[in-house]
C-alpha cells in the first residue's frame, strides 16, 4: 500500500463515522429494522427515493434508506452514486402503459368511462387521525378482492383523441437523450425535460406545480387519468430482432389535460402534460405533469413569464442530490475567502474612517 | 485498493470523455466546455469536478497533493486523498514540489510551480457572469461577442462607491486576451500566480458540469483599469509561526479578548520554512 500523508483529520474523520453508524443503529435494545421490512412497509419512502435516485431497485432503495437513516434525500444520492458506475446497456421500447393492469386507475373528466374508475389503495378518502391500533402491532383485516379482469383499460386520452379534441402522444421513435451522460444544454428538448423532472426533488416540483394554478403561469389542469401499475419493460436485442421483456416496473402516470386556445394554423384543442413516477407517487406524478406544461409554453405560443415556464430556470434547480450539494458544501472551510472579505472590510472601513 | 470499481474509481470511457473535453479547454483557455460530469460519491460542492478532472488525468506514477484552504489536513482534503487512495493508489504527499497533480480548492501554493506539474481546482461556480447575468444562455452569448463591458462597469460602481473594487476573491479574470474567466474562489492575492504559470491549470465544475483551462505560459489578466491598477491584497503581518512576510495569511482566534495569530494559509510552505530556520 503506497504511503498515504496522514493528520488529525483523518482520525476525526473516522471518529465521525463510528460515531454514526452507532446513532443509525439506536438502541440496541430495540431490535434492528430490515431492510426487508423498509421495502415492504415504507413503501413510499422507497419509491421516492427510487425516482429521485433515477434507480428502479427496490432492494438498494431500502437499503439507502435504511443507511441514509431515514433521510430521503441522502438516501436518493446513495442510490444515484451507485447508478453512476452501472452500465448503460441499452435503451428499452417506450412503456405501453395502455397495457397496464392496474391497480388504481381514476378519472376526474368523466363519471364512468370504459374500465370504469377504481381507487386501489390509495389515501384519498381516509380520516387523517392517528391510528393507534398501529402502535400496537397487529395483523389488518383482510380486504375485500374482486375477480381479475384480463383485458387492457384504454387511457382517457384514446378515448378523446378519437375526436380530435386533443393532442396525440408524441413521437417516440427517436432515441432519447440521456442527460446523466450528456450535460443538460438548452434550449431542452422535452425528452431531456421530463427525464430531469422524473428524478427531480418532489418538494420543488409540488411547489412549482401548486404556483401555475395560483396564477403564475396559469394553464387550467384538469386530471384526465391516473394510473397505477405494473408494465413490462421490452427490449429489442440486435441478435433477435423483437422485442422481449426483460422485468416489470410498477409506475404512476398522470396525464393533465390542458386548455389551448390555438392559433393561426391549429383549431383549438385540449393539451397535454405528463408524469411519471417509479413506484407509488401519484403527487409527484401530477405535479409533475402541471410542470411539463408549463414548460411547454414557448412551444405552444403562450407568454413564458412565470417559473415554471422557464425551462433554464426549472431544470437547473429540481435536482435535489445537485441542491443539497451546494448548499450544504457552504458548511466547509471557507477561511481563505472570508479572510480576504474581512480584509476588503478592513481596508474601505479605515479609509473611510482616515 | 478498494475491489470492484476502475482505477480511479472514472470507467475508462468517462475518462476519456473527460480527456477528450481538457483537451478542448486547453485549445480554448479560459473557455468554458460542458461535459457529461457522472455521479460521484462524494456530494456536489465537495469538489466533484476537480476530482473527475484528477481521477481522468491519474496515472499510476503520480504523486498527489490535495489542499483545501491552502492545507493538506484540512477534512475534506484528507477525505479527497484519500478517495484516491482507495481507488488508485497513488501516492500521496503533502510536499508542493513532490507533487505532479495538485487538487486545490481555495488556494494556489505559494512555491512557484513547474512544467511537469499539473493543478486541478475545484470549481462551484464556473460562470464569471452569474452573479450579473443568472441565465447561462444568455451569459454564453455575451462570451461568444467577449461583451464584457457588464462586469466593468460592476468594477466602475465598486470604484465609485468604496474607493476600490470590493471582490476578494474569485476576482474575474482575462484569459489570453479573449476569455473573461472565474479563476475559483481562490483569494485575489493568488491571481498573478495564474499569470504565466509554468504548470498546466485544469479547472472543474461537476454539479454545473463544466471544465476549462489555462496552458502553461498562458497570459492571465485581473480585470482593472489603467489609473486602478489591480492590487493583491494580504493580512498586513507576518506569519506568526514562520516569520513569512509574504504569504496569504489565516487569522486565527486565539481569545475572546481580541487576540489573533495570523500564520500562513500553506500549511506546506510555512512547514519547510520552519524546517530550514531550524537546520540553519
Amino acid at each position: 500500500m503506497a504511503y498515504v500523508a496522514v493528520k488529525g483529520g483523518e482520525r476525526a474523520i473516522d471518529s465521525a463515522h463510528a460515531w454514526l453508524a452507532q446513532a443509525r443503529r439506536g438502541d440496541q435494545s430495540v431490535p434492528e429494522i430490515g431492510v426487508a421490512q423498509i421495502e415492504g412497509q415504507l413503501g413510499r419512502a422507497v419509491d421516492r427515493v427510487m425516482a429521485e435516485g433515477s434507480l428502479y431497485d427496490r432492494g438498494l432503495a431500502a437499503l439507502a434508506v435504511k443507511q441514509a437513516q431515514g433521510d430521503l434525500i441522502e438516501a436518493a444520492f446513495l442510490l444515484r452514486a451507485y447508478r453512476s458506475t452501472l452500465p448503460r446497456l441499452g435503451s428499452s421500447l417506450p412503456l405501453d402503459t395502455g397495457a397496464m393492469r392496474p391497480l388504481r386507475r381514476i378519472s376526474a373528466v368523466f363519471k364512468d368511462l370504459p374500465g370504469g374508475q377504481m381507487l386501489g389503495p390509495t389515501t384519498d378518502y381516509t380520516h387523517r387521525l392517528l391510528d393507534f391500533s398501529l402502535a400496537a402491532e397487529g395483523h389488518p383485516p383482510a380486504a375485500p378482492e374482486a375477480a381479475a379482469e384480463h383485458a387492457p383499460i384504454p387511457r382517457v386520452h384514446d378515448v378523446l383523441g378519437e375526436e380530435g379534441l386533443i393532442e396525440p402522444d408524441g413521437g417516440g421513435e427517436a432515441e432519447p437523450g440521456d442527460l446523466t451522460r450528456q450535460p443538460l444544454r438548452f434550449p431542452a428538448a422535452r425528452d431531456l425535460r421530463l427525464q430531469a423532472l422524473a428524478r427531480g426533488d418532489e418538494g420543488f416540483l409540488l411547489s412549482l406545480g401548486y404556483s401555475t394554478q395560483r396564477g403564475y403561469g396559469n394553464n387550467h389542469p384538469f386530471v384526465g387519468e391516473i394510473r397505477l401499475g405494473e408494465v413490462a419493460i421490452e427490449i429489442v436485442p440486435p441478435e433477435l430482432g423483437f422485442p422481449i421483456e426483460i422485468g416489470d416496473v410498477i409506475v404512476t402516470e398522470c396525464q393533465m389535460i390542458n386548455q389551448f386556445a390555438g392559433s393561426k394554423t391549429m383549431a383549438p384543442r385540449f393539451t397535454r402534460g405528463y408524469g411519471l413516477a417509479f413506484g407509488q407517487g401519484e403527487r409527484r406524478a401530477m405535479a409533475m405533469a402541471l410542470v411539463d406544461r408549463g414548460l411547454r409554453a414557448e412551444e405552444l405560443g403562450e407568454d413564458a413569464t412565470a417559473p415554471a415556464q422557464d425551462a433554464e430556470f426549472v431544470l437547473s434547480h429540481c435536482d435535489n442530490i445537485e441542491a443539497t450539494g451546494f448548499v450544504e458544501h457552504l458548511k466547509l472551510p471557507h477561511y481563505v475567502d472570508f479572510q480576504s472579505e474581512l480584509e476588503t472590510l478592513r481596508r474601505i472601513r479605515a479609509e473611510a474612517e482616515g | 485498493m478498494t475491489e470492484g470499481y476502475n482505477f480511479a474509481y472514472l470507467d475508462e470511457q468517462t475518462k476519456r470523455m473527460i480527456r477528450r473535453a481538457l483537451l478542448k479547454a486547453v485549445a480554448i483557455p479560459g473557455h468554458q466546455i460542458p461535459f457529461g460530469g457522472r455521479e460521484m460519491p462524494l456530494p456536489y460542492g465537495w469538489g466533484t469536478g476537480g476530482i473527475q478532472v484528477t481521477a481522468a488525468i491519474l496515472g499510476a506514477d503520480d504523486v498527489l497533493k490535495v489542499i483545501d484552504q491552502g492545507a493538506d489536513d484540512t477534512t475534506n482534503a484528507v477525505s479527497i486523498r484519500r478517495f484516491f487512495a482507495r481507488t488508485a493508489g497513488v501516492r500521496a504527499t503533502t510536499r508542493t514540489a513532490e507533487a505532479s497533480v495538485i487538487q486545490t480548492r481555495h488556494r494556489i501554493p505559494e512555491q512557484t510551480l513547474r512544467e511537469d506539474q499539473i493543478m486541478v481546482y475545484q470549481v462551484p461556480l464556473p460562470e464569471p457572469l452569474a452573479k450579473l447575468e443568472p441565465s447561462r444562455t444568455e451569459a454564453r452569448k455575451m462570451h461568444a461577442l467577449a461583451e464584457y463591458g457588464a462586469m466593468h462597469v460592476k468594477l466602475y460602481e465598486d470604484i465609485t462607491r468604496y474607493g476600490h473594487v470590493s471582490i476578494s476573491y474569485d476576482y474575474p479574470v482575462m484569459v489570453n486576451g479573449r476569455h473573461l474567466m472565474s479563476p475559483s474562489p481562490i483569494p485575489a492575492f493568488d491571481n498573478p500566480k495564474l499569470h504565466m504559470s509554468p504548470a498546466l491549470q485544469l479547472f472543474g465544475a461537476g454539479r454545473e458540469k463544466r471544465l476549462y483551462a489555462v496552458p502553461p505560459w498562458t497570459s492571465v489578466r485581473s480585470l482593472d483599469f489603467e489609473d486602478h491598477p489591480f492590487r493583491a491584497t494580504r493580512a498586513p503581518h507576518a506569519c506568526g509561526l514562520c516569520g513569512a512576510a509574504d504569504s496569504y495569511l489565516d487569522e486565527v482566534v486565539t481569545d475572546d479578548r481580541g487576540g489573533r495569530l495570523f500564520c500562513c494559509s500553506d500549511t506546506d510552505y510555512c512547514e519547510r520554512r520552519r524546517e530550514a530556520a531550524a537546520a540553519r
